[in-house]
């Protein structure tokens, strides 16, 4: 099970970012959130959605085996036993691995809460096998 | 109180001075946020008969208390000011990311004083506020300032800048944002160009509290589940605003060749689906909006790009201009966004000047040589340059329709479409009494957004003069600018009809404080008074006439359309405007009695 992104519908609104730090870090900030958006604009004029596919790349990385996966096979960031040493993030295919020792003490990635999901208003995200 | 960011910060641009200072709980009660803040500043440290273009005169930018949260269409900031165009209150709303970055930068309002004696812009990143020099900016459009900020300072900087129209003292001057989103009505970017800030970029990494976090993500999904469930979210996300571009053609209240109809016969390739089939290429969403309006199109004739155009560009520079091609209508906005005009001014002051040449009141020596017709997009993208660089005739047009027609005279003020120096925005009025009204006592003249009445107009009965059109006039204007309040959007409620009483469990979960709707109408009810009495302090001699209509609409029916013929009678317009001081509890010549303020609790700021 992972999220899917369909680019072409988004329009950039930000509503995932900030449901998506809700979740993680119980706190209203889209810098924590676990999804990528990336505008394009002026020119071609599109947006760009990268999310998390649920590869394992991240937690093949981890030498301190911070990153575990859960009972349906997620991976998510153990907090207390990241030590920031930044190896899951060049690791991680799609660019959403989060590593910011300004914002957080730990990396962070998608945990598959679905919150983005649901206040996504023009169904650029989706879960599913 | 939660959801507040707890600062207005002030900038000096005399002194270069920046300060903080907690933003004060008794605003957050009496005026929540946006632009009742907007309102209470400029009216309390605004001296009165402050000159529009001197360093007294502030801008105000604020974000509301659910700005940047998880509530759908969070995205809206108010900039207030002494408008250089009306002489009096301006207020207007800005879309896109501005104000979520602001917020979480820590800032609640940040309050623009003085005037440097150099282009500057000003930087700020959480704590870190600089005023910077603007040199390599100054002189440059839009786009281009955006686009290179975004690549000194980062992607995730938000920026807002003047144009050259603002630079030189066109007195509509907008401020831009995310490439098409604008500050667009009143002349705030005229303001910040005397003051020489071309810019303001912000990035803030902070959060913001609330007071109850579960209560809070529950409406708020409540919030986003009624929107997604909505009927009408499917054809608005396609088309936005343009969706009523039709409607408005079919009944008479598109303007068309300055508004001397309200249909257009060359309107139809000018219709929402046209426009998404030709043009557009990407939905352009707020911060948080599940029902994007912004459409970013592409135009192959021009090869540029523009968010929009929308409903009332296409109104103002299409058939208002007698132009049917979309594609011409969009450069032409592209051209007013990167040149920082409004589209709307910009729309009405040249149709106005074509009517004037059609009819020998402005020749050719006073048009630098050029003919003006009805339907010519190349005059218009001329025109529209020479406006920004107040160049020939366009020197003239870039101090707005009224102060035109008054220095050119000779019956061309009958025709000048505005109320209280505001042009008008894309509704004919020759037959829509509620929407005529609420065009004559808007608070910044005559503009649409406070009280959208012109489908109720059509639902009773158009010509219609009843206490009922007035009370619903009144209750759009109170409750409608209520979302400018809280930094978020009323389209959300206006389109997709969702139940208003879903944001009052929300407001109460991220402030802490309970409120209710009948509650918050007092809150804009409140506004609504201050901003009126800022029109009696401002401007000498404000009494009824300053609420009366542009004489077309009232002498001169349409010869063609669906309102051929058609007309509202100067006795009803009095009548209306009667009914209306009453309703509101002002004097008939439209100043609030003591009662009415005492009632509001702002006795304080009585004349």
């Amino acid at each position: 099970m992972r999220l899917y992104a369909d680019s072409t519908k988004c329009s950039g609104c930000r509503a995932c970012l900030v449901a998506c730090s809700l979740n993680l870090f119980q706190e209203n900030n889209p810098k924590k959130a676990a999804l990528n958006l990336i505008p394009h604009f002026p020119d071609p004029g599109v947006f760009e959605m990268k999310v998390c596919t649920q590869c394992g790349e991240c937690a093949e990385a981890c030498p301190t085996g911070a990153i575990h996966q859960d009972e349906r096979g997620v991976y998510y960031v153990a907090f207390d036993e990241c030590t920031l040493c930044e190896t899951c993030v060049p690791a991680c295919p799609e660019g959403v691995m989060f590593v910011r020792t300004e914002l957080a003490n730990t990396a962070w990635k998608c945990n598959l809460c679905s919150d983005c999901v649901k206040v996504c208003g023009t169904d650029v995200l989706r879960i599913a096998e | 109180m939660n959801g507040y960011a707890d600062t207005i910060v002030r900038v000096d641009l005399t002194t270069g001075k920046v300060s903080k200072e907690p933003t004060p709980d008794k605003l957050k009660m009496d005026f929540i946020g946006g632009r009742g803040f907007g309102a209470y500043y400029l009216f309390s440290e605004v001296p009165a008969k402050t000159e529009p273009l001197s360093p007294a005169n502030k801008v105000i930018i604020s974000t509301g208390p659910l700005s940047g949260l998880m509530i759908p269409g969070a995205g809206k900031m108010d900039w207030t000011t002494k408008s250089p165009l009306t002489g009096g209150y301006a207020s207007s709303s800005l879309g896109g990311m501005m104000t979520a970055e602001l917020k979480y930068a820590g800032i609640d309002s940040l309050i623009i004083e003085g005037k440097s004696e150099k282009p500057v812009y000003l930087f700020i990143e959480n704590d870190k506020i600089e005023i910077r020099d603007a040199a390599q900016f100054w002189g440059k459009g839009c786009f281009e300032v955006e686009q290179e900020m975004k690549h000194l300072f980062g992607e995730e900087f938000q920026i807002a800048v003047i144009g050259p129209g603002g630079e030189n003292g066109v007195l509509f001057g907008s401020v831009n944002h995310d490439y098409g989103r604008q500050a667009g009505r009143g002349g705030i970017g005229t303001v910040l160009g005397y003051k020489k800030l071309k810019a303001i970029a912000v990035h803030g990494t902070n959060e913001i509290k609330v007071a109850d976090l579960e209560a809070y993500r529950k409406a708020g999904m409540d919030l986003f589940k009624a929107c997604k469930d909505a009927e009408g979210l499917k054809p608005w996300q396609s088309y936005g605003t343009t969706i009523v571009t039709s409607w408005c053609d079919e009944v008479g209240a598109l303007p068309t060749r300055n508004y001397t109809s309200g249909s257009f016969e060359g309107g139809k390739t000018l219709y929402g689906p046209v426009m998404r089939d030709q043009i557009v290429i990407t939905d352009k969403g707020c911060f948080g909006c599940p029902s994007p309006c912004g459409k970013y199109s592409h135009m192959k004739k021009y090869n540029t790009r523009v968010e929009g155009p929308e409903y009332e560009t296409i109104g103002m520079l299409g058939s208002n201009l007698g132009i049917s091609n979309i594609e011409d209508v969009a450069e032409a906005n592209r051209l007013c966004d990167d040149l920082g005009i409004d589209t709307i001014s910009t729309g009405s002051v040249i149709g106005w000047a074509i009517e004037c040449y059609e009819k020998g009141i402005l020749t050719k020596e006073q048009t630098d040589g050029m003919e003006l017709k009805f339907g010519d997009p190349e005059m218009v993208l001329t025109m529209i340059k020479k406006i920004a660089k107040r160049e020939g005739l366009g020197d003239l047009l870039s101090q707005g329709v009224k102060k035109a027609a008054k220095k050119i005279g000779k019956g061309s003020e009958k025709f000048a479409i505005h109320v209280k120096g505001m042009e008008q925005s894309a509704y004919a009025t020759h037959a829509a009494t509620a929407m005529l009204l609420a065009y004559m006592t808007c608070d910044v003249g005559a503009h649409h957004n406070r009280a959208w009445a012109i489908t109720y107009d059509l639902q009773v009965g158009r010509a219609k003069v009843t206490p009922e059109k007035v009370e619903k006039v009144i209750w759009f204007q109170n409750f409608r600018p209520m979302f400018d309040v809280f930094g978020s959007c009323r389209l959300q409620w206006v389109e997709l009809s969702i139940d208003r009483d879903l944001y009052c469990p929300a407001l109460e979960a991220i402030t802490g404080v309970h409120r209710d709707w009948k509650e918050l109408e007092k809150v804009g009810e409140r506004i609504w008074n201050l901003t009126r009495l800022y029109w009696l302090r401002e401007v000498e001699g404000f009494d009824r006439n300053w609420d009366m209509p542009p004489e077309r609409f009232y002498t001169e029916p349409p010869t063609s359309g669906a309102t051929k013929g058609q007309i509202t009678k100067l006795a009803d317009v009095n009548i209306l405007l009667d009914m209306y001081y009453d309703q509101r509890g002002w004097t008939h010549e439209g100043a609030p009695t003591p009662e009415t303020l005492s009632r509001l609790g702002i006795s304080e700021f009585a004349l």
